[in-house]
């Protein structure tokens, strides 16, 4: 999957737990999911799961905790979908 | 852990104590109840003259059947841990009168990160749904509880 496919993946995953319109509107790599996107802790926990769901993978504890942005999001999706 | 453990380790006390028995809990689900009293104070104010228990009540009572009782017994109560309530999503589909007993059962949807999602539901003491929904809550640790 390339990157266009991937922001666009999580953009569509994130977009029913933000509250921040303007700046999923313009969301890019250094997108914060917490700052920016307001989204609040108890649902970063669905994103993560929606995540899972989307993309077949499964999130540890560790890659959790790393999913802070659209970026790292990104990075963990890809290491996971690369791992055998 | 034993229901009567469960019931020891909660964390609240009259008058906001709302679970009076454990009937079954395993990793999956669990079933409590609570009769309403005739006798509590806030029938004298809901309704004026026409006493209904309040749709906030039945979500507490829903809650801490369904969900705090349900993550005491998968996290095994450790001290000073209890639930922040994150969400609630209930709908009510008849009323609760005074002295009625209604019974809970939550079942898990997920327990990840931290975070206790369960579709709970009460019935009446006829079988009847009373109110259903999806009641969500996450540990919090006496280290952030001020964060």
């Amino acid at each position: 999957m390339d990157k266009t496919a991937l922001m666009a993946t999580i953009k569509e995953v994130v977009a029913p737990y933000t509250k921040n319109p303007e700046a999923l509107a313009t969301l890019n790599e250094d997108t914060d999911f917490l700052r920016d996107l307001k989204i609040n802790s108890a649902n970063l926990v669905d994103v993560v799961l929606d995540v899972e769901e989307k993309f077949n993978i499964v999130i540890d504890n560790d890659s959790m905790e790393k999913m802070i942005n659209v970026r790292s999001a990104m990075e963990v999706v890809e290491n996971k979908l690369a791992a055998p | 852990m034993t229901t009567a453990a469960i019931l020891e380790k909660l964390p609240y006390s009259a008058p906001f104590l709302f679970v009076d028995t454990l009937e079954a809990i395993d990793e999956q689900q669990v079933t409590g109840s609570f009769t309403f009293r005739p006798d509590m104070e806030f029938y004298k104010g809901h309704f004026k003259g026409y006493p209904v228990t309040p749709g906030v009540l039945l979500t507490e009572v829903m809650a801490q059947i369904g969900l705090v009782c349900l993550g005491i017994y998968l996290t095994g109560g450790p001290e000073g841990v209890s639930f922040g309530l994150t969400s609630t999503h209930v709908e009510f589909m008849r009323p609760v009168l005074p002295g009625e007993k209604v019974t809970v059962t939550g079942e898990k949807i997920y327990f990840r990160f931290g975070k206790l999602k369960c579709r709970v539901t009460m019935i009446n003491a006829q079988g009847e749904t009373v109110s259903s929904g999806e009641i969500a809550g996450m540990i919090v640790h006496p280290a952030n509880r001020n964060s």
